[in-house]
This record gives structure tokens, sequence and C-alpha cells, in this order.
């Protein structure tokens, strides 16, 4: 490692490495500090959706930033591509959120209409049974019908990973990995890092450490008020191309395999998996598509996404320590082209979108 | 969906599964045994109970010695699922299993305690062109040859090195089937260092006689046995058609359209692991194997480990182990009291010793070498189930991945259906050479259930649940 | 899919034999063999290839832990061959690549 950089990043998961990319290609001197090789990740418990539908129930703005991001998917896809040549197997045919009842349509067709009201750019279809066959004929008997949203895509978001981080040591980054950050703190208009014994110096810093951020964000006058939410998540063995749209639950990625999703459990810092919710996962990939009963599943893993109490981002810069920020989400795949090209920019100077404008921490002090 | 409850769940019918479910019984517990395959035996004593052969003795007589047990095992009348696979196993001793066959299905066990005696798999072996057709492991040819009676129509090439790869030579010449040569890839300084522990080989004279008895059989027989090999390729378009070796720097090649592969066993982890035992990397051996105490308990109460799962020791080795486990089991679930085990304990223990004084020595004369678990050759497969090769294995390391699964993450080697079990090894070692440090500070995949590959309505099916959909409802995503 | 034989029986106990097809041919073997066995008894090299590459894969450790000896077996695909007794009737595939669902 080298005594100085322009922005430290610390961690290098997809928000992270995002950042770290986007500052990087901008000219910046940057070094990632990363954990060791099984540490807790978010990303790599990615389920994979770019998704915007159905977002922004509690804050239209979230479903606006979602929204931009999605728009400039292909754009920065196409760029890692171009870069380094690995496909992250970017694709917005658009996205579907099934419905087995009539009710549950109805409750889903309510809470889209409501936000189409709040935002127009939150276009959708509403198709009944038959309607939603046409378009994936995997679909079972037993479903009543779907929201469809051309605004919905997927992504590989381990190939992802992958291209950012080539793409990031391509631009001059540094990654440096097995670290475990111990301090931070401001010397003179720079900031020290130290970890343990070891320490730098760099311009600027960038909390992206998920879980980690919690510990490390009242280091520099930051408060990152984040817990752990568990997500399960079941990948079959590979089948020949059956679906070509991204469902909320269940989508067939760029190798064929399919991968099924997802819940929501609080259980702390256990990424473990359990048979109960595994077999809920089961169920509800079969539920609408039945033929998924005989394929065998390959691999199953849990995560724990990054969650903030309402489930927003923030995205902030230290008033009491200049030249610190903070940037969290729960949704790293989604947001990782404006975590590149907006976020980055940011932290460079470039002024911060009035979207943003929600996303402090402040609105968590009681 | 069901659940059963039982005192004593043993997953393995071999040698210490079948050791242990009888000991257990002696105790007046009433295990249960589960086994994937059809008969008894494990792997070391395939098809003991129901040879296809017409002379099993070309097997020998270690092979036989095995057909009392399983026997012994049948008698007792101990309640045993043959063809059933346990592929989710919690740390609180609840497991899924699969039942096939008649009146097979998906149910949930509930044990006091569980013996885990899955045994051993052959260490990966990876060379350029060992995924070629033609190309399998000694043990499989072996167990074609026990389960199945066939063995190699053209003269087949062995290469490697270990008891295993002698014995299976031994086996051929046996039965008047012609080995067509032995690429012997045991190092020079094997021999030098398995010196170092020759009093302990000197205490297990019968396993010393066995080895130069198969050795000078082999000799006598004319089969070419080249030593000291340095590297190896298979050379064929779509099958097997040739091997090439290197001998002090000069390369030679053989015709051949089969080729057995072997150099040595190590402990299949991928239960232990998937329920969050602790493991240890035993240097000796090159392999790592779950942490347990002197009754085979791994750190996780009521979760033992016997025979070849624990560590490499032998079929004869795997008896006492087993039986260590389920009486200390025994003592757990209240069936015995510790004066009693312990008095059992040391004729178990004395039989545990005779069969593990022969192990430093034999792992140090077939020692596999560096480059055949780490290949130099970057296009060498590592990953055979998603076609990772050594070459990616070090980008990846360039890339800045220090262990299996941030290299898993990137590259796919690991997601395969075999969950890492042929790559787990190799790319561990290339990260450890990538970084220039030990093998076990780069660590392991982390296994997950399933075990094995499930069909989804298998999963869905396991156990009763809640609908977690109705708790998300009103869930941001 | 019956290429040049690499494997042949020695002398058996008993010559109880079921009929399986392979690819629809028939093929009379010891009824105590595995799929995994019979095929490679039958002649066939490659029973599968894979859906990575499309390379021609066949039966590697016989003991249920390399899954190269997969194939579709009676219908269903993505079978352990090694792992699956052979039956009267028993029909047979390899598999090409990826599985297919319906």
């Amino acid at each position: 490692m080298q005594k100085t950089y322009d922005i430290a990043v610390i961690g290098g998961g997809l928000v992270g490495m995002a950042i770290a990319y986007g500052l990087a290609k901008r000219g910046q001197r940057v070094v990632v500090c990363d954990g060791e090789d099984n540490a807790l990740r978010a990303a790599r418990g990615n389920f994979g959706l770019v998704w915007v539908q159905g977002k922004g129930g509690t804050c239209t703005d979230y479903a606006r930033w979602s929204l931009h991001s999605a728009n400039t998917w292909q754009g920065f896809a196409d760029e890692l591509f171009a870069r380094t040549g690995v496909s992250v197997g970017f694709q917005r045919p658009g996205g579907f959120n099934i419905a087995q009842t009539p009710e549950e349509l109805a409750i889903k067709v309510e809470s889209m209409r409501k936000l189409q009201e709040a935002e127009p750019a939150l276009v959708y279809e509403v198709l009944d049974h038959d309607a939603l066959a046409e378009r994936l004929p995997a679909i079972g008997p037993d479903v009543a019908g779907a929201i469809y949203s051309p605004n919905d895509g997927h992504v590989s978001p381990l190939y992802t990973l992958r291209a950012l981080f080539t793409a990031f040591e391509q631009a001059g980054g540094e990654y440096a990995p097995n670290v475990r950050v111990t301090d931070i703190r401001q010397v003179g208009s720079a900031f020290r890092v130290s970890m343990g014994e070891a320490s730098f110096e760099a311009g600027r810093v960038v909390l992206a450490a998920g879980l980690g951020n919690r510990d490390l964000a009242p280091m520099v006058g930051l408060n990152a008020p984040v817990k752990p939410l568990r997500g399960q998540i079941l990948v079959t063995e590979r089948v020949k191309p059956f679906l070509s749209y991204p469902t909320i639950y269940v989508r067939q990625t760029v190798e064929g395999s399919v991968m099924l999703g997802d819940s929501a459990e609080d259980v702390g810092f256990n990424d473990g998996v359990t048979p109960d919710v595994l077999a809920d996962i089961a169920r509800r990939g079969i539920a609408p598509f039945p033929l998924l009963k005989d394929v065998r599943v390959v691999r199953a893993w849990g995560a724990l996404r990054v969650m903030t109490a309402d489930g927003l981002p923030i995205y902030e810069a230290s008033e009491a320590c200049p030249g610190a920020f903070l940037a969290t989400c729960h949704s790293g795949v989604t947001l990782a082209a404006a975590h590149c090209e907006t976020i980055a920019p940011w932290i460079l100077g470039a002024s911060r979108p009035a979207l943003l404008d929600h996303f402090y921490a402040k609105r968590f002090a009681a | 969906m069901s659940t059963k409850i039982v005192d004593l769940l043993v997953i393995g019918a071999g040698p210490a599964g079948l050791a242990a479910a009888l000991e257990a019984k002696r105790h007046g517990l009433a295990p249960l045994v589960v086994d994937e395959n059809v008969l008894p035996g494990g792997q070391i004593y395939r098809s003991v109970s129901r040879s296809p052969l017409a002379d099993p003795a070309v097997l020998g007589p270690d092979y036989l010695r095995g057909r009392a047990l399983v026997d012994a095992f049948t008698a007792a009348g101990i309640d045993y699922w043959p063809q059933t696979l346990a592929w989710q196993i919690g740390a609180d001793r609840r497991v899924s299993i699969t039942r096939q066959g008649t009146g097979g299905g998906t149910l949930q066990i509930e044990a006091g305690a569980i013996v885990l005696a899955s045994g051993a798999q052959e260490r990966p072996f990876p060379i350029p062109g060992w995924t070629l057709p033609g190309v399998m492991g000694v043990g499989a040819a072996q167990t074609l040859l026990k389960a199945s009676a066939l063995v190699p129509d053209s003269p087949a090439v062995l290469a490697g090195c270990g008891p295993l790869l002698y014995l299976f030579a031994w086996q051929l010449i046996n039965a008047g089937v012609p080995v067509r040569a032995i690429l012997d890839t045991a190092e020079p300084g094997g021999r030098r260092e398995a010196l170092r522990h020759a009093g302990g080989a000197l205490r297990a004279p019968s396993y010393l006689l066995k080895g130069f008895k198969l050795l000078r059989a082999i000799r006598a027989a004319g089969v070419q046995h080249v030593k000291h090999v340095e590297s190896l390729r298979v050379v064929g378009a779509q099958q097997a058609e040739g091997i090439e070796y290197v001998v002090d720097g000069r390369t030679a090649r053989i015709d051949t359209a089969l080729v057995l592969l072997h150099q040595g066993v190590i402990p299949n982890t991928q239960v232990t692991r998937s329920i969050g035992c602790e493991h240890e990397w035993d240097e000796a051996q090159l392999c790592w194997r779950p942490k347990t105490d002197a009754w085979g308990e791994t750190s996780l109460p009521g979760i033992f480990v016997a025979g070849d799962g624990a560590g490499i020791a032998g079929a004869l080795a795997a008896e006492p182990s087993g039986r260590l486990a389920a009486a200390q089991a025994a003592v757990k679930l209240g069936k015995l009291d510790d004066a009693k085990r312990d008095s059992r304990a040391l004729s178990l223990r004395r039989e545990l010793a005779a069969h593990t004084a022969i192990r430093p020595f034999l792992d140090a004369l077939y020692r596999p070498a560096d480059g055949f678990r780490a290949p130099a050759d970057d296009s060498t497969i590592v990953c055979r189930c998603e076609e990772v090769t050594a070459g990616d294995v070090r980008r990846m390391a360039g890339l800045g991945c220090v262990g299996p699964n941030q290299t898993k993450t990137f590259s796919r080697c690991g997601m395969g259906p075999c969950q890492g079990r042929f790559c787990g090894m190799t790319v561990a070692e290339l990260l450890a050479q990538a970084q220039g440090c030990a093998v076990p500070e780069v660590g392991y995949y982390r296994i997950r259930p399933p075990i094995k590959p499930v069909t989804l309505g298998e999963l869905a099916t396991a156990v009763e649940a809640p609908d977690f959909l109705s708790e998300r409802a009103g869930f941001p995503k | 899919m019956p290429n040049v034989s690499l494997l042949k029986s020695l002398a058996r106990k008993d010559g109880a034999t079921v009929r399986m097809f392979i690819e629809g041919t028939p093929v009379d073997v010891p009824t105590d063999m595995n799929v995994a066995a019979a095929l490679l008894f039958a002649g066939v090299t490659a029973c599968r290839t894979t859906p990575v590459t499309g390379s021609e894969r066949a039966p590697f450790c016989m003991m249920g832990v390399c899954f190269d000896c997969l194939v579709e077996i009676d219908g269903v695909p993505n079978r352990q061959g090694c792992m699956t007794p052979v039956r009267e009737g028993m029909q047979v595939r390899r598999m090409d690549g990826a599985r297919s669902v319906a």
C-alpha cells in the first residue's frame, strides 16, 4: 500500500466498487479497503434485479432515483464491457410482479396507480392470466395476473462486481483486501485511516462498508443507523432458456440457472439458510411456474441486506469532518449505475441532485 | 410432511457407520442408518455382500473381510434405509432426507445424536485432459470391478500414487487383466520423509508386508512402472487417446484409451462444513478435517464424525472409530455411564492405535506433489462443472481475490452441481501459491445445504412453513 | 452413442439381465448394474455434453461426487447414472448441455 491517496473507499462491495470506479475513471487515485474472503458481503447475496416498479410508496423520490439509475444502466454496462471485456448480462425487457389471486392483483394495481399518480414515469400494465401467458408461456394455471413495467430489468450481480473490479484496477485503482479499518480521523484537511498498526492518508474518505458503516460513521461525524435483514435465495441447475423476463421472485440468469427468492428475516448477523424459509421460497417459485417442480437446486445461500429503518438510502457528506462521505442502500444492484455516474461526481464536488434531498440520516432523529 | 424421531442417526453405511450402528444397538440405542447406495458397505466394501464376481477372491482378503461386518449388521436387524440422501442437516440435528424407491419421499428426522460416516473421496487430480472421456479415478475403476464385474478391455495406464493405486493394479493382475503401465508420481523425497516415521510403520508390520507384497507382485507381472513422474497430460480430441508424461525433463507418451488417476483420498467435508462444524488443516495429509475430540464429537454438540470423514486412516481404523463415537453418543443419550464407556473404550483405542500407526509413514511416502495439487499448466480445468481453468483462478488472484469465496464469486468456480467437491482443494492450493502463503490461511468455500442437488419440489415439501410472503407485504423493495 | 468399449466383464456369478434402452436402442445388461456402469459396459464413451462448452464427458468417480455421469433416465434429466440401479424397460438418453423444462 501507498502512504497517501486522493480517496479511500471503505468497502469493496457493489456500492463501494461502483463509487470507487466512478472516482478512479475521473482521474482520482483511489484505494478500496475491503474485508476478508468470508466477510459478510451483501454484494454476494443479490438477486440481480434492476428494479423500479413498486418502489416509492413512502418516498416518490426513491422511485425516481431508482428509475434514474435504471435508465443509466445500459450505458454503464456498455462501458464496463468496452473497458474490460466482461459482459455483465444486463437486460431490460421489463419485469413482472405476479399475483396468485385476484385480491393480490387488486392490491398491487392500487399501489401502482398511486405511484404513477405521483410520478408519471412509473409506467405499468395490468395483465390478466391469458395476457400474462402470452408473454410468459411457462406461467402456470393458478395465477390471476401480473403487473408489468418496461422500467425493469436484471443483470448478473457477480459479473457486475467482477467487471467493476477489473475496470477499477485498469483505471489505476488499488484494491486492498483482508483489511480491517480500526480508526479514521481527520488530520489537517486529510484523513488518516488506520488498520491496526498500519495506516495511510487520504484526501477524502467514502464509507461504503455496508453493515460495517455503523461503527465507522461516528468516527467522521456521520450516522449510519443500519441493521441486517437476512434474505435467502435458491439457485438451480442450468436450464435451457424458458423465461426471458425477470419476475420479482423468479428469474433466469444468462447461464440458464434459475434464481428464486426471497425472504426478509430479522435474525441479526446470521447469514445461514433454514429449511423452512427455503421450503417457502421453493413453493413461491413453483406456484407461478409449476414446471420448475422437478428442477434441481444446486445452491442455496443467505445474505444480510443493509437496512435503514425506512429502507431508503443515505448519501451524506459530513459537516463535522468535511471530506468524509457515507453511502448506504439495500439496492446496490439497481443503484450501481447511479452510484458510478451521479454519486461519484457529487463526492468530487458536483452539485447534489434534488432527487436526493430526503436521503440524509437526520430523518431518523427522534 | 412427516417427522421421525430417532435417538441415533448414522449417515453412511461403510465400515465406520456399520460399526457405529452395531455399537449403538449394543448399548440399548435404536439407531437408524441411512445411505445413498443400494447395498451396505460404503465404497471400500462396495457390494461385498452381493458380489457379481464369480471369483471375488481376485479382490483380495482385505475386501472379503468386509463381508463379516456387513453380515453382522444385516443380521442385527438395525433400521437401515438404503438409497436415501440426507441433504440438509442442522446444528439442531434436524435432518431433511429423501428416500428413493417404493414408499419413498421426503421427510424430516429429529435425531438425539448423529454419527456422520460419509467417508472420503478421491483427491482431485487436475491434469490437462483429465475431463476427457476415457479418464476416470482409480477408485472409480475399482468400484466398477467390485460392483459391476467390469475391468479394462484394453490395457489401461494407472497414474498417480498411493496404496489404492498399487492395490488396484494388483487386483487387475489377479484377474488376469494386463496393466499397460503405472506412472508413479510419488516424489523422490517422499521415501526420505517416510523413513522418519519408520517407527510407526514397524509397529504395523502387517500393513508394511501387504505393501511389499503388492509391489512385488506388480514387479513380477512385468508391469512398466515409471517412477518420479513430474508432469502428466492426457491427449486426445474427443476422448483419451494417450498420456504424455515427463521424467527427468524428458517427455514420453503411451497410447491408451483408458487412463486411471489417483493421488490419495481426502475426507469428505461437505456435510460437516454445511452444518458449521469447525475444521482444521492436517499438514501431514494435506487436507482439511473436522475438529473432533477423542470420541469423534465435532464442535457441535451431539454431532460426531467417524471413519475416514474425520481423517484418513482406512477401513480397519474406521470400525473402532465408529464404535467410539457410538459409545459416547450412548453416554450423552443417557444409555451408558462413563465408567462402562471407558472400559469399553480401552480395547477400541488399542485397535484404533494399531491401525493408525502406519499413517504418518504412508502419508509421507505418498505425499502428492505440489505440481499435481496446484497445476502449473494454466489450461488445466480446475472446476470440472463450470470449466474454470487454473489460469482463470490465477487471474482472479491477480484481480485481488484472496480466498476461494471471492474467487467463486468472480469466476463461478465451485458453483456447479458437485458444489466444490472436485475443485475446492485445488482452488485453495492455487490461491495459496499465488499469495505465497499456507493453504489453511486461504480457507475453503462456504458450503451450504442442500448437500447434493434436490428438486424444488423436494425442498418445498420438506417442512411445513408459514407463508413468508404475507410477512413481507408491506416491505419496501 | 455406442462406440469402442473400454471395459469388459469378468466371469459373473449369474447371468441375469434386464433390457434397457440407450437412445432408443435395446441393450441387455446385468441386473446388478447402475446406469453409468451399464453405459460403459454397452460401449458408450461419452454420456453427456456440458452446458458450458458442449464438451463430452463420461462417468469419472462412480461414487456420486463428480456429477459427470448425468443422464436422462425415464424422462427425468440430470440424474446421476452411477447412483441409479438399472431397471427393465429403462429409457436412458444422454444429456446435451443444459436440461429443458417441459
